[in-house]
């Protein structure tokens, strides 16, 4: 189990950094689908095909809109030369990146081994959540009744979205209309 | 916004009831297997989305639908919410509170509450997913002409 999830993760690695460098913006968004699907696959290796089946229909439906926003604006990438604030950028990453695998290396030591867990609510969840909620599928039940502000949270994240996208491409029409 | 070729047009008019079939499915069925509203709403509105990608719409009725789901995404939010409230008043008095009577635990019929929440958000999440689509679609259009 850890090694297919490590090769899977290797794979979305090499996607990842492949979608940062492609010339093609079209080859880059295929990368980052390798990125998604990789992602899909590892959700159900570690049995939890709720988040599967959610994360499969959002990547699609964004890939979709992604591909048909690249066709039609342009292909290519932007190619910058290098400048001061290039280097400083690169720089301050990789300061950034070395603190991180320190504090990650640091961290891990203190971690559970893998596929078990240290949480007490969970342990009730699994234990009465079924009986006292009445659902079968306890991610439904624990989404929709313990946990309750968190789902009206994701809905209303939905809704100021849509609300945002909707209220930015009117305003821009409206102005071009009058002048 | 013109239409794909003949082939995408068959098969799309063969796969989209099942698609979306399939959404409602998720969506009904989210208290018992795995899946729910969120999951099942992006399914639904994955099919709405494959409809106008192959067959073509003109921005007129686009215009119209858009402003149809962005009512029904508001108004399936505010559902929600008044269902959470409604909480308030029976049993224990909490905030999204399971106040029907549950059932028996792997009936289609059980849960209490549970279910209509997932009708609900499938239906906000399909409908903010529409908005979003339709909305790029009609600013592509109308930035084309």
């Amino acid at each position: 189990m850890e090694t297919l999830l490590s090769i899977l993760t290797g794979f979305m690695i090499i996607g990842a950094l492949y979608a940062l460098h492609a010339r093609d913006l079209l080859s880059a968004l295929i990368a980052q689908g390798i990125v998604g699907y990789g992602l899909v696959i590892s959700f159900l290796l570690l049995q939890a095909p709720d988040l599967a089946i959610v994360q499969i229909v959002v990547e699609t439906i964004t890939l979709i809109i992604m591909v048909a926003v690249v066709l039609n604006s342009s292909r290519e990438e932007i190619v910058e030369s290098w400048n001061r604030n290039k280097v400083l950028n690169i720089i301050s990453s990789l300061v950034i990146i070395l603190f991180m695998a320190f504090v990650f290396a640091y961290m891990i030591v203190s971690l559970q081994p893998f596929g078990e867990h240290t949480m007490r609510m969970a342990d009730y969840y699994t234990g009465a959540g079924a009986e006292s909620t009445g659902s079968a599928n306890l991610v439904t039940g624990v989404l929709f009744d313990f946990r309750g502000y968190d789902t009206l949270g994701e809905a209303t994240i939905l809704f100021t979205a849509a609300l945002g996208v909707v209220t930015i491409l009117r305003a821009k029409n409206k102005k071009e209309q009058k002048s | 916004m013109n239409g794909m070729t003949l082939i995408v047009k068959k098969v799309t008019q063969l796969m989209c009831g099942l698609i979306f079939m399939y959404g409602l499915y998720i969506i009904t069925h989210g208290h018992l297997t795995p899946g729910g509203g969120f999951a099942g709403g992006a399914v639904v509105a994955g099919a709405f989305i494959l409809l106008i990608l192959a067959y073509g719409s003109e921005v007129v009725y686009l215009k119209k639908e858009e402003t149809q789901t962005s009512i029904i995404e508001s108004v399936s939010l505010l559902v929600i919410i008044i269902l959470a409230l409604a909480g308030l008043f029976f049993g224990t008095y909490v905030f999204f509170n399971n106040y029907l009577p549950q059932g028996e635990t792997g009936k289609l019929i059980s849960a209490g509450i549970i279910p209509v929440y997932n009708i609900f958000v499938g239906i906000e999440v399909a409908a903010a997913l529409l908005t979003i689509f339709l909305a790029l679609v009609i600013y592509k259009e109308e930035v084309k002409t």
